[in-house]
């Protein structure tokens, strides 16, 4: 029985991957993730603002201090040395890839046109197996339309297709008016794949100190519902991969993704919660079950349950709403 | 061939040449031939250390491949102990100083060269603190060791200070005799100017390996054991003593050899003594250091038209070869003038002229028949200009009829009336230089970007240049003027820039504030950024600005930076903006060659920091050369208002005749008689300064306000401010005076007001995001809102005013430990020149503020000591009483010393007062008596008591015995309670200061001291202290602090007796509050050490008073209050005062670059240092929670 699988044009072991999060950070915690058999692994994203405003901010609080006063022409040892944009991360990309003998993909956040998609680049000279590109972005401008917003997404896709050889993914949030179109569009740019979905920091309310607060919790097994729907939605519509991201915690969950039609399952919170010992159970269950139920491979399970391949296509449209309110009124 | 420090410096090789300063001059030859190094920051000699930690840092290895250690101390006295200790353990090692820190290593350089020690140190040479301190170059210092048997060798300019760095470390090495080796601080040691660089062949042709190795066969060694440092009795140490002399003797010769041995190698030869000018002279000065180089230059001149001069430049000063000297000067010499960058006073002569004077008399009859006459001048004292008219003065003295046996000159002495007369308006015609001068402030870049251009200048047209900088002492809206020369000869012109062919004044505001197109030369070109345009600029100048243009023929140009800034991203920075206008008008380069060369320096500065950040440098780069306009000059003045004179005329005559000349930059010209001749000054001076650096003010809205006065406490310039007071007090409010009712059920029927200084602030924005305040429907508006500063000045003067003029709350009926309370007091530290959104200064504030109508404060030097008293302005005042703060700075080393010595001597006062009051105790009256004496002035109600019982006191003063009346009277107030501080930085308490401050401590006197807390030298820029937290990267650091910070509080409650605070205000205000009122309380020692934020952490400080709450809530660091007096009720002393950490520490070092520097350049050690700050603080918190559980072990009687 075979478990590998395709991913962005990598083959790949499994279809579970460590998704972008702290677990690429240190070499040991990468390590032990291949080792319980994560099949690639998504680095931390590097951030747009990370890239300009963050090292504005640097050059600003040391270098609008110097030159100042006599007796103290600077505050900090000489900062040309010091690379406080993407260095160190491309630096990391280095470590893990010679660490580590599964792929690792370089991870960049970010939602306009400018010079940080740039860095795409040095994260392929670094040796980056691929990129995934996080697009975040919550629109807040009453004068943008929806169209114009997917313009300026496509515009950093294809910016970045440009800039680099290695495979780009795309991650998105599920907030998009028509996602089968919009990925039709992000394949046209020259995007190899598709990440669904990112999750943002939500912000909550101290209702005593009149603040908002961005929180991010860990996920649960019940996102992975929007998760299959789309995926299953997108199956067979487009040639590029798909990755499935939020809400994997067991083999069922696994299996589910696989069925929609994802090609990789993206773990994190699992991971998180209970350390890389807990990919040992889910690869074991999840090979278990196929066992069990007489899969050959991978391939073979997925999409069965996808949009094109469901027996009841209905039931991933408007009829699931309805059949579910009804449920409710029971 | 090029190993070592010549491959890496940052600076920039031009041709065959290099453009560097004198420090990185001279210690780019030590590092090389040192195997070990000893540092101490000071100024002006700290980057000499700084870049040789850098270089270490980066592995660059010295001439024998060998990367030297560095070892950071305490003090120069123990940077001077090491350096013993290195070479009595055989190795190769150098040292770098200046002023008070080459006085400290007075003892061990006796023995070092009593112990014949081959070493060379390099000193910045700097004035010596007298009457005041001053960070600026003359030879005091140097003078003051000319007796501890080192060899002293003098340079005069950048080259020569590389290369007698070199002739000094080859010389030690056969002679034996350690080296000074010296150059002028700031003018050599900060000038920027091309050189040629030595070789490490040439360094390695230099030095005598043989002698090398015989040092290292003499070091301390088991296996060939000696014993050295011996105590010697009268029959001995005498011929001992003796037994030298040889190696002196054949010094001179052995360093003339070194010279010669240079100059086969590099083709600049040096003498002992280098005479330049006639060779019949008759006129001939003899100097040493920079001033020299205006001699040479003028000298030529004179004896171009037609005079006999001459200037013999001492370069060997110790030991002083008469013969040498002799043999240097012309047979034709009548006169010889000694300039001595020094003064001895009481002594016959300044130094070098009593040397001259003596080899002369003793030695010249060989040469002479006739004796010249030899006088002596005073001149640079603490960098005060020479220039070549202050030159032109002293060789026309050798020709009057009698000339002055003793002058100064440079500036005007209507005291002793000794100073020379000279042509201010002097020029040395014929010199071929390109001239520019630049007015800019240090926060806009202006400096950075002229060392740019003078190296694109130097490299793409391979002219000589020169570049020196003038700071300000202000940390906050620091002004610079940048001085630069550019020519086809080399430069030696060691003075300021007085007839520029380019004028740049980068910020509107200076134009009129400093002397700015005084420093164009006729026909010159003037570049204004101002937000006028170029048909309307010419409308916005004052009179005499416009009258100057006109006479001076100036061609006026303006461009709009900011907006230019605005426009490309580039927020505040209008540096390369203003780069590429001077290149647009200055013809020096075609425009299109400089562009590309700005932005090439562009890409090479930031390319690692962002590409984002390289485009819209290159944004603003294309849009500047468009903004230049020039102004279409009127063909008069047309301005009715003159220049605003920078003192207001309502301020004191002493204040504006004084400190308003200083302020305008004029204060050159202020005579000997202007100054107090013992350096002791009023106080309450920068009220009257009215800086206007905040471009947005904190906008009170009283109906949201709770008066909390959290606002007014965390201020660091006390430049806003609140008061209640009595309904009817508002009677002719202006209109715009906003009042609301004060929230007091003790004081029903006042008014509360809360009152910005707006030309005082600085717009820090700490007060704005303390405010807890916010409308319940807007929660983004709150009580404190930012708004425009200008259009609000005029109303908010007015306004301020009147608060002013108000009542000041009843301090007997204010609670000092309470936050909102406190507030209401006035703050008697104002307006200080601390940086924008200091994280010192609200402490220092706050202190005034509860004791300050009866304190004494010792402050050691550092940050405090500038802010708190440097001239022009200083912010220590006085209460409507004139009662304040009385201030001094003593050191940096000796200030809890200091402190102690004010303690005893106020003790003893009050103590010689009480005596004499006892024993005519029935005469003053026997109840009266008693009542003083056993006065209760816990409070404020209790000292105001007691200030009027003095008042009946001195009432009295006849029923004492006469002998005793006038004696009495003077000590009458000291009944008062005083309230003695000791205040100073961590450099000083942790480090330099940590001896005298563990005495103090263990006396138990009734002392309280402030330790400012920023973790860092911050006033020479931010070197490693012991106080320097794990992980966090300084200078001295460069890869992130190893050991753990010293734990002060610790231990000073190991004495017991000691009351110990650690507060931070950002974090609890209520602590720091009730911190203060305890330890002055306390009838002992008290140390409360302050969490003090820093522009040398790295972050934007409107976030500082959030990182000190992340530095308690991540127990980075804890707050306590030790008060020994909790024994006697039983309870333990130590009271924490922060829960235990609640947050990991990365909460806290993820907003800081000094911690995120390690990360980015090396993430595994940050995480393994960062690793162990948290276990440092997990243990620490674990060991003060059980200390305050358990309390410190009973005391046995």
């Amino acid at each position: 029985m075979k478990l590998t699988t395709n991913y962005l044009g990598l083959e790949l072991k499994s279809p579970f991957v460590i998704g972008a999060s702290p677990m690429s950070d240190n070499l040991d915690s990468a390590k032990q993730a291949e080792d319980h058999g994560a099949s690639a692994l998504v680095m931390h994203s590097l951030f747009e603002e990370q890239l300009s405003n963050d090292s504005a901010a640097v050059a600003m609080f040391t270098e609008s201090t110097e030159e100042s006063n006599a007796e103290a022409l600077s505050y900090f040892p000489d900062s040309s040395d010091y690379a406080l944009g993407p260095e160190e991360y491309l630096n990391h990309i280095a470590r893990l890839k010679s660490q580590l003998s599964i792929p690792v993909i370089a991870s960049l956040n970010g939602s306009t046109s400018g010079g940080w998609i740039g860095h795409a680049k040095f994260m392929e000279e670094a040796g980056a197996d691929a990129i995934e590109l996080n697009i975040y972005e919550v629109p807040t401008d009453s004068e943008e339309s929806g169209s114009e917003l997917e313009t300026r997404v496509l515009e950093v896709v294809a910016g970045v297709r440009e800039k680099v050889k290695i495979p780009v993914s795309v991650k998105l949030s599920p907030f998009y008016s028509s996602l089968p179109n919009f990925t039709k569009n992000i394949h046209l740019a020259g995007a190899n794949g598709l990440v669904l979905f990112n999750r943002f920091y939500q912000p909550d309310l101290d209702i005593e100190d009149l603040n908002v607060e961005p929180k991010l919790f860990l996920s649960t097994s019940s996102e992975l519902l929007l998760r299959l729907r789309w995926m299953a939605v997108l199956y067979g519509k487009t040639p590029i991969s798909l990755a499935l991201s939020g809400g994997v915690h067991t083999a069922h969950d696994a299996i589910k993704g696989i069925m929609a039609g994802a090609d990789v399952l993206q773990v994190v919170s699992l991971v998180l919660r209970h350390g890389s010992q807990a990919l040992d159970t889910l690869i074991n269950d999840f090979t278990r079950w196929m066992e069990e139920h007489d899969y050959k491979d991978v391939t073979e399970m997925r999409g069965c349950l996808s949009h094109q391949n469901s027996p009841d296509p209905a039931a991933i449209e408007r009829a699931n709403y309805l059949r579910i309110l009804q449920l409710w009124k029971v | 061939m090029t190993s070592g420090a010549y491959k890496i410096m940052k600076t920039q090789k031009v041709g065959a040449r290099w453009s560097l300063d004198g420090n990185e001059a001279a210690a780019s030859v030590a590092y090389r031939l040192s195997e070990t190094i000893a540092l101490y920051p000071i100024t002006p000699s700290t980057s000499m250390g700084e870049l040789s930690d850098e270089w270490a840092s980066k592995g660059t290895k010295n001439l024998w491949g060998h990367v030297p250690r560095i070892v950071e101390m305490q003090s120069e006295a123990g940077a001077a102990g090491a350096v013993h200790g290195m070479l009595q353990g055989g190795s190769l090692s150098t040292t770098f100083t200046a002023s008070q820190g080459l006085l400290l290593m007075i003892p061990i350089m006796y023995k070092l060269a009593g112990q014949l020690m081959p070493f060379c140190m390099h000193v910045a040479a700097r004035s010596l603190a007298t009457h005041a301190l001053s960070i600026f170059g003359d030879h005091s210092d140097v003078m003051a060791v000319r007796q501890t048997g080192f060899a002293l060798l003098a340079s005069a300019s950048v080259q020569e200070a590389h290369d007698m760095a070199c002739i000094a470390h080859a010389a030690t090495l056969p002679s034996r005799v350690p080296f000074l080796h010296f150059f002028d601080g700031f003018r050599t040691s900060h000038e920027i100017n091309d050189l040629e660089m030595i070789s490490d062949d040439v360094l390695r042709a230099m030095v005598d390996e043989g002698a090398i190795r015989a040092h290292a066969r003499r070091a301390m060694t088991p296996d060939r054991p000696t014993i050295r440092g011996t105590a010697q009795n009268p029959d001995a140490f005498f011929q001992a003593r003796e037994a030298a002399n040889p190696f002196y003797a054949a010094l001179p010769e052995i360093v003339q050899e070194a010279m010669l041995r240079f100059a086969s190698l590099t083709g600049r030869t040096y003498h002992l003594f280098d005479y330049t000018g006639d060779p019949e002279a008759e006129r001939v000065v003899v100097v040493m250091g920079s001033g020299g180089e205006t001699l040479l230059e003028t000298s030529r001149h004179l004896n171009h038209i037609g005079q006999r001069t001459g200037v013999l430049q001492v370069r060997l000063y110790r030991p002083f070869d008469a013969g040498a000297f002799l043999n240097a000067l012309p047979d034709s010499v009548r006169h010889i003038t000694v300039l001595d960058r020094t003064k001895e006073p009481g002594a016959p002569g300044e130094p070098l002229f009593l040397d001259v004077s003596s080899v002369v008399r003793a030695k010249g009859g060989a040469k002479w028949k006739e004796l010249p006459r030899v006088t002596g001048g005073r001149f640079g004292l603490a960098s005060k200009e020479f220039t070549p008219a202050m030159a032109v003065a002293v060789f026309a003295e050798m020709q009057a009829a009698t000339p002055k046996e003793e002058f100064t000159v440079g500036i005007e002495d209507d005291v002793s009336g000794l100073s020379l007369r000279y042509d201010k308006d002097f020029q040395l015609p014929g010199q071929t230089f390109a001239q520019a001068v630049f007015f800019g402030l240090g926060s806009d870049g202006t400096v950075g970007a002229n060392k740019n251009t003078i190296k694109i200048i130097a490299k793409k047209l391979g002219l000589h240049a020169q570049a020196y900088f003038v700071y300000d002492s202000k940390k906050a809206g620091a002004v610079t003027v940048s001085h630069l020369r550019f020519g086809k000869e080399p430069i030696h012109a060691p003075y300021l820039v007085e007839a520029a062919d380019f004028v740049g004044c980068h910020q509107y505001h200076l134009l009129e504030q400093q002397p700015v197109i005084d420093a164009a030369r006729e026909g010159a070109i003037f570049l204004l950024n101002t937000p006028h345009s170029a048909d309307t600029a010419w409308d916005h100048l004052s009179r005499e600005s416009q009258e100057m243009i006109l006479s001076k023929k100036l061609k006026f140009y303006v461009i709009d930076a900011y907006k230019i800034a605005r426009d490309t991203g580039m927020g505040a920075r209008i540096n390369t903006i203003m780069q590429v206008a001077y290149f647009t008008l200055s013809d020096i380069l075609p425009l299109d060659q400089a562009i590309a060369e700005i932005k090439h320096a562009i890409e090479t500065s930031y390319a690692r920091k962002g590409a984002d950040l390289v485009q819209k440098n290159w944004n603003a780069v294309d849009k500047s050369v468009e903004g230049v306009h020039q102004v279409v000059v009127p063909t008069e003045a047309t301005a009715t208002w003159p220049r605003p004179f920078p003192i207001p005329l309502e301020a004191p005559e002493c204040v504006r005749s004084l400190s308003g000349p200083l302020l305008a930059g004029r204060g050159d010209a202020l005579p000997v008689s202007a100054f107090p001749p013992d350096g002791v000054w009023p106080t309450g001076t920068s009220k009257w300064e009215k800086r206007n650096l905040a471009l947005e003010l904190p906008v009170w809205d009283p109906k949201i306000c709770i008066q909390c006065n959290k606002c007014v406490i965390v201020c660091p310039h006390a430049a806003i401010r609140a008061k209640y007071y009595p309904e009817d007090s508002l009677a002719g409010a202006p209109e715009t005076f906003q009042s609301i009712a004060f929230r007091s059920t003790e004081l029903p029927g006042q008014r509360y007001t809360i009152q910005v200084a707006p030309e005082d602030c600085t717009g820090c924005r700490l007060c704005i995001n303390v405010c807890p305040a916010k409308d319940k429907s807007n929660a983004k508006h709150k009580a404190l809102d930012a708004a425009p500063q200008a259009p609000l000045r005029d109303q908010e003067r007015i306004n301020f005013a009147f608060f002013e003029a108000l009542p000041v709350p009843d301090r007997t009926r204010l609670k000092a430990d309470s936050v909102k309370d406190s507030q209401f007091f006035t703050p008697l530290f104002e307006y200080s020149g601390a940086c924008v959104g200091c994280g010192e200064t609200a402490y220092v504030k706050l202190l005034t503020q509860l004791f300050g109508d009866r304190a004494i404060i010792a402050n050691a030097t550092g940050c405090s000591s500038i802010y708190g008293g440097n001239l022009p302005t200083t912010p220590y005042t006085v209460n409507g009483d004139g009662r304040g703060p009385a201030w001094a700075n003593s050191l940096f080393e000796d200030n809890a010393e200091f402190g102690l010595g004010l303690r005893v001597s106020v003790s003893d006062k009050e103590s010689q007062a009480r005596e004499i009051l006892l024993a005519s105790r029935e005469a003053v009256g026997a109840e009266f008596v008693d009542g003083i004496l056993k006065a209760d002035q816990s409070t404020e109600a209790g000292i105001a008591e007691q200030r009027s019982r003095v008042v009946e006191l001195r009432n009295r003063l006849d029923r004492l015995p006469e002998n005793l009346r006038a004696r009495f009277d003077e000590l009458a107030e000291y009944l008062v309670k005083k309230s003695v501080w000791i205040v100073g930085g961590d450099g000083w308490a942790y480090d330099i200061g940590f001896g005298g401050l563990d005495h103090v401590l263990s006396l138990g006197e009734n002392i309280n001291i402030l330790v400012l807390d920023t973790e860092v030298y911050s006033n020479t820029g931010g070197q490693a202290s012991k106080s320097t937290p794990t992980g966090a990267v300084a200078k001295f650091a460069v890869s992130g602090k190893s050991q753990a910070k010293k734990d002060l509080g610790l231990y000073a409650m190991s004495y017991g007796g000691v009351y110990v605070a650690k507060i931070a205000l950002g974090a609890k205000d209520s602590q720091t509050v009730k911190a203060f009122a305890e330890a002055e309380s306390y009838p002992g020692t008290s140390l409360i050490i302050a969490y003090s934020h820093c522009i040398a952490h790295g972050y934007n400080l409107v976030h500082g008073l959030d990182q000190q709450k992340l530095a308690v809530d991540t127990g980075y660091w804890p707050l306590y209050r030790h008060d020994p007096r909790r024994e006697a009720q039983g309870l333990t002393p130590l009271v924490l005062d922060s829960p235990a950490p609640k947050l990991p520490l990365s909460r806290f070092t993820e907003n800081e670059i000094r911690y995120r520097f390690l990360e980015a350049t090396n993430q595994e050690r940050a995480t393994a240092l960062a690793q162990d700050a948290q276990k440092q603080i997990n243990v620490r918190y674990e060991l003060y929670r059980r200390m305050a559980a358990s309390g410190l072990p009973e005391k046995t009687s």
